[in-house]
């Protein structure tokens, strides 16, 4: 593929800019609506469906009764019964096959050591998507990285008086294809991967896995406000990192 | 509103949570600044893009037969 200028285009005719907004979490949870009945619905955790005030009810009492007691079939049971969902949740928010493996087999082992502390207050689903998305942190910060980015020279930088010092040019048509295409997922991964840790963990949480900024923030123990201007920052970043996607591309 | 101003609400703005007042003034800006016309264009692509990332995994039909038993095998180990 040849290399893309990346010059500012601005005599392009500025695309519509009323579109309506929508990509917040109103967007997302009308998108689910909309597709509920399908059988290719994600499974997005919407917090009225995970956290609610729900209670183990008979049957995940009698489980849990079973693991209790240290009973083989019972570890077998729950790996069948809520082992799907959280091996999405480990692919979602990890992008890899052999990650996700492995932290599915380490949230599983926690939440086997740690039966004897459930109380109870919560789903059993709840209780182990939360230990999985621990796993999926613990294995996210683990992994080796070859380039990590410093931020200030991913975010916009703005003049005492508010203008932008690099004017923002629009995605190459490049970059826009390459979003499009079969290498897109690869080439997201590749982005975030460049975000520091604090950043890629963000993302991770709350745009790829769909956690509410409150839920996001219990994880990472930070503030829901704090969460709010990193997840800013690390979508900002997000946008430099995929405008020059085009150049990455090259050979 | 500026530059600065504009990126800093943006977030706010696509959530559809910016107060009509304030929303206003966005407008306003992006109708006379290109740079920011731009900017957004990209912002946008970008949060697109991550929430396919998102709606594309879906859940499988059950955990792998092979990681099941690995799982399984290595709480007796442990
Ligand atoms: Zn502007």
């Amino acid at each position: 593929m040849t290399a893309i200028s990346l010059s500012p285009r601005l005599s392009q005719i500025p695309r519509n800019v009323s579109w309506s907004p929508g990509i917040g979490a109103a967007g997302y949870s009308l998108r689910l609506l909309r597709s509920a009945p399908m059988p290719r619905v994600p499974d997005v955790p919407l917090p009225s469906s995970r956290s609610g005030p729900g209670v183990p009810d008979g049957e995940e009492a009698v489980l849990i009764a079973a693991l209790r007691r240290g009973e083989d079939t019972a570890f077998a049971s729950l790996l069948r019964e809520h082992g799907a969902p959280l091996l999405a949740t480990a692919r979602r928010m990890l992008g890899c096959e052999e990650d996700a493996r492995d932290a599915l087999q380490d949230a599983f082992l926690s939440a086997f050591r740690a039966v004897h502390a459930f109380e109870g207050k919560s789903r059993l689903g709840t209780w182990l998507h939360r230990i999985t998305v621990n796993s999926v942190l613990m294995k996210l910060r683990s992994r080796k990285r070859a380039c990590e980015r410093r931020m200030e020279d991913l975010v916009p930088h703005f003049t005492d008086d508010g203008h932008h010092v690099e004017p923002p040019c629009p995605f190459s048509d490049a970059a826009v294809r390459a979003l499009q295409s079969s290498e897109s997922r690869m080439i997201l991964w590749r982005a975030i991967e460049q975000l520091p840790d604090a950043y890629r963990e963000v993302i991770v949480l709350r745009d790829i896995e769909g956690l509410s900024t409150e839920e996001a923030g219990t994880h990472l123990g930070i503030t829901a406000n704090a969460i709010k201007i990193r997840l800013h920052r690390a979508r900002q970043a997000l946008r430099t990192l995929l405008g020059d996607c085009s150049e990455d591309l090259s050979p | 509103m500026t530059c600065r101003e504009f990126a800093e609400f943006l977030d706010a703005w696509l959530a559809g949570l910016l107060p009509a007042e304030q929303a206003g003034a966005f407008r306003r800006h992006l109708a006379v600044c290109p740079h920011c016309v731009n900017y957004l264009d990209g912002y946008r692509r970008t949060v697109d893009a991550v929430e396919q990332l998102r709606a594309a995994e879906t859940v499988p039909e059950e955990v792998p037969a092979d990681l099941v038993r690995a799982i399984l095998a290595s709480r007796k180990e442990s």
